[in-house]
């Protein structure tokens, strides 16, 4: 056939002419991408490389590096070393300030789950006009400085404050309960910091639900009870498992809200490291200590994640 | 009341029918919004709905055909009136409690469970056993031929596939009642063509009662027992498909299923009677409670209507070919009549011609309405 040839001609200089386009379009695509690179190097990358190789140096004296290779600060999460003769035993110190804090966070996190929930779907179920100022009302403690906000916290927990003097006006407590500086008080606070990062998430999984879906679970027999089970627990999944992520990681690693109401007392990982840097001026510990918490993170996270992917399907 | 006596009365024929009735609806109201923007969905209605009957909810959108759907499923409450479902009092009970199951008109099948679960959902809600779950999903797979499809998601399912999963579902758990929202509006017309004659057919072998929802005047009168007839909160006639094509009583019935020439007459003999505009006088069919005198409506369907020579005996009245036009399965002649206004005439064989002076031949009794 006559005309195979020139058509292939065209092909082959079509393809090339592609070819060409393409790579300019990828050059281009790299020039446009390199701010975004270099701010995430600069400003992710490079700090967690130097927190690496601080952690594996020597603490100077009055603070800061000796650059000396040291995996002490790793065998220091562990083990006691005996001042004397050297010898190491086992310690649980630190890894009993790393349960506490992954049970306080859990527990904030499965907190922040069963009140945020329902809230979540009361906003989701009103009229498309009013969830926007349910949704502002969510976030206006945002509006506020978190350190400002523990403090208000304290005061309503505190022996003299709000909860403690309404229980003894009405006759309830004649001493006060004492919250102020133990676990109530950071499981308290943590739960009343990220709620919104609960409900956020939840709500957008929520908002998209068809309620149809609902009323044909009702219409199948299934109880109210059987309704949130069956069907709309698995059609917000993917919100469930992002506001747990969300409420779980920052909750691990909180800073003030133990620092405050836990009185200092109350160890979590986020202070411990930071004594590090301070008082205790042992930086390769308190940057052992960051990696180990980073790494901890992202095991359960992928876990976690994989876990309930398969159970959800990935649909909704 | 006085309806209700009578209506217990063993002598009437209402009573004798009373062991059939599978719905018994009474005096049901139900409105929405409050104040100036308050509906009113449902006013008054009362409707029996007998045992093992296709019964069709037919009217154009916000009749409230919907609205009395939804509160025989339970999922809205009446403001008054009762809802009897096999005698006994149903109007207060949640949906999870009626033996009603509904087909809905999105499906609404749960994306996030297999075809098969889908089916058994509602069986396992009730909490039968497994086993029992696992022979009625597989009798109802087959009974809508989806048994190779068992264990797909429903996302990957064709629209027609997806209604069948949703009548196999709501089939599942032998409900009393089957209450279907305009199932096939968002089908093709060759696949609703086909799932209409799957519903009958459905309907049949199962010998569950179903309710229909439709807007669709052809759907209602093939696959339907019954009709009713609905219009703003109304209902206007309940009837056999024939019935209600043949001798609408109201003249909403008379327009909105089919063509319908509606003529203007007067009323003689006490009734027995109508005569035409042309001066012919024809046998009236009255409705139940109309006037026996006066001016009138009557209807005359176009197939019913016959051409004839304008001088010729049978020509009750005259007037002029104005259209002709061809249908496939016939013509529709277009006439204007000599008296004013126009009629259309159903033919599958015509010799006319347009411009031509026709007489019109019209059945011994037609039907006379009330507005």
């Amino acid at each position: 056939m006559t005309d195979v040839t020139p058509q292939t001609a065209t092909d082959a200089r079509l393809a090339e002419a592609r070819r060409q386009t393409m790579g300019a379009a990828r050059r281009r695509r790299w020039q446009l991408l390199s701010p975004a690179l270099l701010i995430i190097g600069l400003f992710g990358l490079f700090p967690l490389t130097i927190t690496l190789v601080y952690s594996f140096l020597s603490p100077g004296s009055y603070g800061g590096v000796r650059w000396e290779f040291s995996t002490d600060a790793y065998v220091q999460f562990l083990f006691d070393r005996d001042i004397f003769d050297d010898t190491l035993s086992f310690s649980a110190t630190y890894l009993n300030i790393f349960a506490r804090s992954i049970g306080l966070a859990l527990g904030a996190t499965i907190g922040s789950l069963i009140i945020g929930f329902p809230t979540a779907y009361f906003i989701a179920s009103k009229p498309a006009n009013q969830r926007n100022l349910w949704l502002f009302l969510i976030t206006l403690p945002f509006w506020v400085n978190l350190l400002i906000r523990t403090y208000a916290i304290l005061l309503i927990i505190r022996d003299e404050g709000i909860i403690n003097l309404s229980l003894i006006w009405t006759g309830l407590i004649d001493q006060p309960i004492g919250i102020l500086y133990t676990d109530t008080a950071i499981f308290i606070g943590l739960i009343y910091s990220y709620l919104p990062f609960m409900v956020l998430p939840l709500y957008a999984s929520l908002e998209k639900l068809d309620f149809r879906l609902v009323e044909a679970a009702y219409d199948l027999y299934a109880s109210r009870l059987q309704v949130l089970r069956h069907v709309i627990v698995p059609m917000a999944k993917p919100g469930i498992v992002a506001g747990c992520i969300l409420v779980f990681i920052p909750a691990l690693g909180a800073y003030i809200t133990p620092d405050l109401l836990g009185g200092g007392k109350q160890l979590m990982i986020g202070n411990l490291i930071a004594l590090q840097f301070g008082g205790s001026r042992n930086w390769p510990f308190g940057a052992a200590a960051a990696l180990i918490l980073m790494v901890v993170v992202m095991v359960s996270l992928t876990v976690y994640v994989r876990y309930s992917g398969k159970e959800g399907n990935g649909r909704g | 009341m006085a309806t209700q006596t009578e209506i217990r009365d063993p002598g009437t024929p209402q009573a004798a029918a009373a062991q059939d009735v599978m719905i018994h609806a009474e005096g049901v109201i139900k409105t929405f919004g409050e104040g100036a923007g308050k509906i009113t969905a449902l006013d008054n209605v009362t409707v029996d709905i007998r045992k093992n009957e296709f019964f069709t909810l037919l009217g154009p959108s916000g009749c409230g055909k919907t609205t009395l759907l939804r509160l025989i499923a339970g999922f809205e409450l009446p403001d008054r009136g009762q809802i009897l479902l096999d005698g006994q009092e149903i109007g207060h009970l949640p949906p999870y409690k009626r033996p009603v199951n509904t087909v809905f008109q999105s499906y609404a099948l749960f994306p996030h469970m297999s075809v098969a679960r889908n089916i058994g959902f509602g069986l396992e809600m009730q909490g039968r056993p497994k086993a029992e779950i696992k022979t009625a999903t597989e009798e109802m797979l087959a009974l809508v031929q989806m048994e190779h499809l068992a264990n797909r998601q429903t996302d990957q399912l064709s629209g027609g596939q997806q209604q069948r999963v949703a009548l196999a579902r709501a089939l599942a758990p032998r409900p009393k009642v089957l209450l279907l929202d305009e199932p096939l509006s968002a089908l093709d017309l060759k696949l609703r063509k086909e799932m209409q004659i799957e519903l009958k057919r459905l309907q049949g072998e199962t010998g569950i009662t179903f309710v229909f929802v439709t807007h669709d005047q052809e759907e209602a009168l093939t696959m339907s027992d019954r009709i009713a007839v609905m219009q703003a909160g109304c209902i206007l006639q309940v009837g056999t498909p024939k019935e209600i094509y043949n001798n609408p009583a109201r003249r909403f019935v008379a327009d909105f299923i089919g063509d319908i020439n509606i003529l203007e007459g007067e009323l003689q003999q006490d009734g027995g009677a109508v005569l035409l505009p042309g001066g012919a006088s024809i046998g009236a069919l009255l409705p139940e409670g109309a006037a026996r005198s006066g001016k009138v409506s009557i209807a005359i369907r176009p197939e019913n209507m016959g051409l004839t020579a304008p001088d010729a005996a049978d020509a009750s009245l005259t007037g002029e070919v104005t259209n002709i036009v061809y249908f496939g399965a016939g013509h529709n002649v277009h006439v204007a009549l000599d008296g004013g206004g126009e009629v259309l005439v159903r033919r599958a064989q015509t010799d006319a011609q347009v411009g031509a002076k026709v007489g019109l031949a019209v059945p011994d009794a037609v039907q006379v309405l009330v507005d």
